[in-house]
């Protein structure tokens, strides 16, 4: 076992005979190299998180037709540290009559929530925190606990604008976690288990095309729960200024705003693991856990990027719309689709593989088509409700 | 005294002191949040059992749901946050005496358990209790049928829900 091959337990070992030679208990040496481990894959991901600013604005950038940041380094590289230097030394305020306790406490749930998000996310085969057989839950837990942070962020800052955009929040991000609740059930039920290690494990065949509208849905409802573009209601400026965070300055403000973005990223994350194969790219994930990593890595990027994509291309949908959109179309979607998944997953249980996967893939075509048309057909009739039954021919109109 | 009997000390006096805080604290939003530190407190408990499964419905149904319903009940009702009526109505004498009671009889059911002393047998590597717990809700010889009533209840809460909201007069479109 060399450390080429597994990194992280030829360390552990390593480090467990220095501590033990010391005279410490194994006990404690365990322990403590348990907390060494935490804090080193923390480490990395704040790190990775000072990047995240520097791509995000450099996409955007890009999306909008300008060049971004680009004075402070190569290719503006070093931006992100002077943004965190002023964040640092910005005045810390708390608003008069603000719940102290309560609104220095949000920022710090909105981080954790997603940071215990890794600790399910198989980095490499023989990378991943904890091989929880819960691990689906464990995410929509997780994001239990980012709500929370939320509406404590909120209601705290003594703020009536923090307020209505924590209410707006949580309305979306409880009812999108519906959705995505049982858009994580078709990983389950092509696997036969809620790790999310054992999920990569059974993706010889992505489950992209076994289930693209799961993946599809998976996406809507991630970009949601985020609350991001087109379901960032809780920060429409022209009403809201900025939402639940609008009291918060200084790092405080940093960390919701960093938690965002690694959220966003590792949800992209996430739609790799659940539905393109994770880690696993054509055999290259047994060479090393590096490259494994790294193609993990890659496929979150891509991932991140999609969810970008959508967010700066896209305007902001109104919450009424957005709420209706969620319970009388998606949620619905969602259920139709996880049972005909199920029901054909044992139908085709059998078959040939090319048959499963052609099977499988029609049948969600099929689901996709005919939500769009009863969408279709309903907005149809929504439209003649308002402007009346349009004219079979077109009349000229001079 | 064992690691597992250390950690399950701290969680038991954390859980039960932020239950104690939820009666006490003259704050509704305040109680309503040391509520969520009571239920993730009997998280970790469910978690200290290896029933991962049970811990994490906790934190999703309580923390996830119904917390989240109980800060918005309380924030949409509530005029003013920081309530200075009384915290006691008439009937404390009847809820401390039912307190005492239960507290009474479950002390007393327990006097003849000899379970408390024992240790709990080491769980059989690879046992699946998700599996486990899934086969038995829907296996016929086992809870199929307490499982099926409860999903017609909470079938019947939510048509009954929808029932109450649905206005006759303003059409279906809620406008």
């Amino acid at each position: 076992m060399s450390f080429w091959n597994d990194p992280l337990k030829v360390a552990a070992d390593w480090l467990m005979g220095i501590l033990t030679g010391w005279g410490m208990p194994e006990i404690a040496a365990q322990i403590l190299i348990g907390f060494l481990g935490i804090l080193l894959l923390i480490s990395v991901l704040m790190v990775l998180d000072i990047f995240l600013v520097w791509v995000e604005r450099k996409v955007v950038a890009r999306f909008q037709d300008r060049i971004g940041p680009n004075r402070l380094g190569p290719f503006g590289l070093i931006q992100p540290f002077a943004d965190i230097i002023k964040l640092m030394i910005k005045e810390d305020t708390t608003p008069g009559g603000a719940d102290k306790v309560v609104y220095n406490l949000a920022p710090m749930l909105s981080m954790m929530s997603v940071l215990i998000l890794w600790a399910v996310v198989p980095l490499a085969p023989t990378m991943l925190g904890v091989d929880l057989n819960i691990g689906v839950l464990y995410i929509i837990a997780a994001g239990a606990i980012g709500t929370l942070s939320i509406i404590m962020a909120g209601w705290a800052s003594n703020n009536k604008f923090a307020l209505i955009g924590a209410f707006r929040q949580v309305a979306v991000m409880v009812s999108f976690e519906v959705p995505m609740l049982a858009t994580l059930l078709i990983p389950t039920i092509l696997t036969g288990s809620m790790g999310t290690g054992a999920i990569i494990e059974k993706q010889d065949i992505w489950f992209f095309w076994l289930a693209p509208l799961g993946a599809v849905i998976f996406l809507i409802a991630a970009i949601a729960e985020l609350g991001r573009a087109p379901f960032d209601m809780a920060e429409g400026e022209s009403e809201l200024v900025s939402g639940y965070n609008i009291e918060y300055s200084g790092m405080k403000f940093g960390m919701f705003y960093a938690g965002e973005l690694l959220h966003a990223f590792t949800f992209g994350g996430f739609l790799a693991i659940m539905f393109f194969g994770g880690y696993r790219f054509f055999g290259l994930e047994l060479v090393s856990p590096f490259l494994a990593i790294a193609v993990l890595l890659f496929k979150a990027f891509i991932g991140y990027w999609l969810i970008m994509w959508v967010k700066y291309t896209l305007l902001r949908i109104r919450i009424d719309h957005m709420l209706a959109f969620n319970w009388k179309f998606l949620t619905p979607l969602a259920f139709v689709l996880l049972m005909v998944v199920a029901l054909m997953n044992a139908l085709l249980a059998g078959t040939p593989t090319w048959l499963y996967i052609v099977g499988m893939f029609l049948s969600n075509v099929l689901v996709a088509w005919g939500a769009l048309e009863v969408a279709r057909s309903y907005s149809r009739r929504e439209r003649e409700k308002v402007e009346g039954p349009k004219p079979v021919v077109e009349t000229a109109q001079h | 005294m064992t690691g597992e009997q250390i950690t399950f000390l701290i969680v038991a006096l954390v859980t039960l002191g932020s239950g104690l805080m939820v009666v006490t604290t003259r704050n509704l939003v305040h109680a309503a949040l040391w509520l969520v530190a009571t239920l993730f407190g009997v998280a970790v408990t469910y978690a200290l059992l290896h029933a991962s499964f049970l811990a994490v419905v906790q934190v999703v149904v309580y923390i996830g749901a119904i917390a989240i319903l109980f800060i918005f009940a309380v924030m949409l009702t509530r005029k003013d946050m920081r309530d200075q009526g009384p915290q006691m109505n008439r009937n404390w004498w009847f809820g401390a005496l039912l307190a005492v009671l239960t507290f009474g009889g479950l002390y007393f059911l327990l006097q003849g358990w000899t379970g408390l002393s024992k240790t709990a047998a080491a769980l059989p590597s690879g046992f699946d209790a998700v599996g486990e717990l899934g086969n038995a809700l829907v296996s016929p010889d086992a809870y199929v049928l307490p499982f099926e009533v409860a999903s017609v209840l909470l079938v019947a809460a939510l048509v009954g829900a929808v029932y109450v909201a649905f206005n006759p007069h303003s059409g279906n479109s809620g406008k």
